[in-house]
């Protein structure tokens, strides 16, 4: 199977016939943090990946902002 | 995985609902949760002109998707950072999805109303590139709100957002934060908007999921200066903690706002202040916003 991950975009071959939790583990991909796409399809983690298949991991996590420091700045609004 | 509604094929998994959805019923479920945010926490009126925050991403873009689909009328708002190709593509993202449902949307510039944009704020005053960009995406969201005569913002802060500031915040002890963290925060100034996190309910593999069974085209790279950023290794600390205890992360947080946050907000009181320069709401004389702005001018 060919399993696509982003963020930077890169290309893992891996062999097909195992179930996606399975896939996560390997790679060491919390289940919480990626979408799992095959097609256009998401797909659940008990199903299982075939060798022709390719399976899009993608990630969902955001982030690079803290709460600002200081008394009040709920309105850094300041 | 069979869909706990309907017993058709799931497409999502939810452990920590000890769920799984088809694609219809799952969009169901995340309205629902939307909707219960807005009822829980009486964020807005139906009648209401929501300002909405989008950054092009998928939960401000998901955010913006329901409430138009929920009849409300809104205005979107894209801050224009200046960061390189990011912000090039997340503006398209943004104008794209606007002129696809037909609905208004604001710009503005960090590069404009401050001098300069974020990655040079970030060199002239040699904190990290969030610091300067939350300072100016908060002064900017509001002072647009209240320039257009709107009396709310809603962003796309989710669960995952929440319960990762919620981590820092307490890890540090930063009880100011604590007492302003809310899913909702009141206008306790003339000057002051509401500010509403809708998603606040839903975790942000849900909004992901939602934004690509929508098929709303968002940016899915992410901010360049995002790279090892605190707020994700506080994410990655949450998911691990969710993995071996599904629904951790919303008992955390959800625990937080209903038991605890009253408790620090009772015990930090702040006087507000109009800032000398620019009339924005502050604490000091001089706002934050003015006085990066100075130094972006002296330092440019």
């Amino acid at each position: 199977m060919k399993v696509i991950l982003r963020n930077p975009r890169r290309e893992v071959e891996m062999a097909g016939g195992r179930r996606v939790k399975e896939v996560l583990r390997e790679l060491d991909i919390l289940p919480e943090t990626v979408l799992v796409i095959r097609g256009d399809e998401l797909i659940t983690p008990d199903q299982v990946v075939r060798d022709a298949d390719t399976i899009e991991l993608r990630p969902v996590m955001s982030g690079g902002s803290s709460p600002p420091n200081g008394p009040a700045s709920r309105a850094r609004v300041e | 995985m069979k869909c706990r509604k309907c017993g058709g094929t799931a497409v999502l998994e939810l452990r920590r609902h000890n769920a799984a959805f088809c694609a219809p019923d799952f969009l169901d479920f995340f309205r629902n949760q939307v909707r219960e945010a807005i009822r829980k926490y009486r964020m807005f009126e139906e009648d209401e002109h929501l300002l909405v925050a989008v950054s092009g991403g998928k939960d401000s873009l998901a955010l913006w998707d329901v409430l138009i689909d929920e009849g409300y009328r809104t205005t979107g708002l894209y801050l224009d950072l200046g960061i390189f190709e990011y912000s090039v593509e997340s503006r398209r993202k943004c104008e794209t999805f606007a002129g696809g449902r037909n609905v208004p949307l604001i710009v503005a510039s960090v590069s404009e109303e401050v001098g300069a944009p974020v990655p040079i704020i970030k060199d002239v005053t040699r904190r990290p590139p969030c610091s300067g960009c939350g300072l100016s995406k908060r002064y900017l969201m509001n002072r647009v709100a209240l320039d257009h005569g709107l009396g709310v913002v809603a962003t796309g802060h989710n669960l995952d957002d929440e319960a990762a500031t919620l981590f820092g915040s307490i890890t540090h002890w930063r009880t100011e934060a604590l007492a302003r963290q809310s899913p909702a925060l009141p206008s306790t100034h003339a000057k002051l908007v509401r500010r509403v996190k809708p998603l606040y309910r839903l975790s942000e593999r849900e909004t992901a999921a939602y934004a690509f069974l929508r098929r709303i085209d968002y940016i899915v790279e992410e901010c360049p200066f995002a790279k090892g950023a605190t707020s994700i290794a506080h994410k990655e600390i949450l998911s691990r903690m969710e993995e071996v205890s599904p629904g951790a992360k919303h008992n955390f947080l959800f625990g937080f706002l209903d038991k605890a946050r009253a408790a620090f907000e009772r015990a930090e009181a702040v006087e507000l202040r109009e800032c000398v320069r620019c009339g924005q709401v502050t604490t000091g004389t001089v706002c934050a916003f003015c006085k990066l702005a100075d130094q972006v001018k002296r330092r440019t």
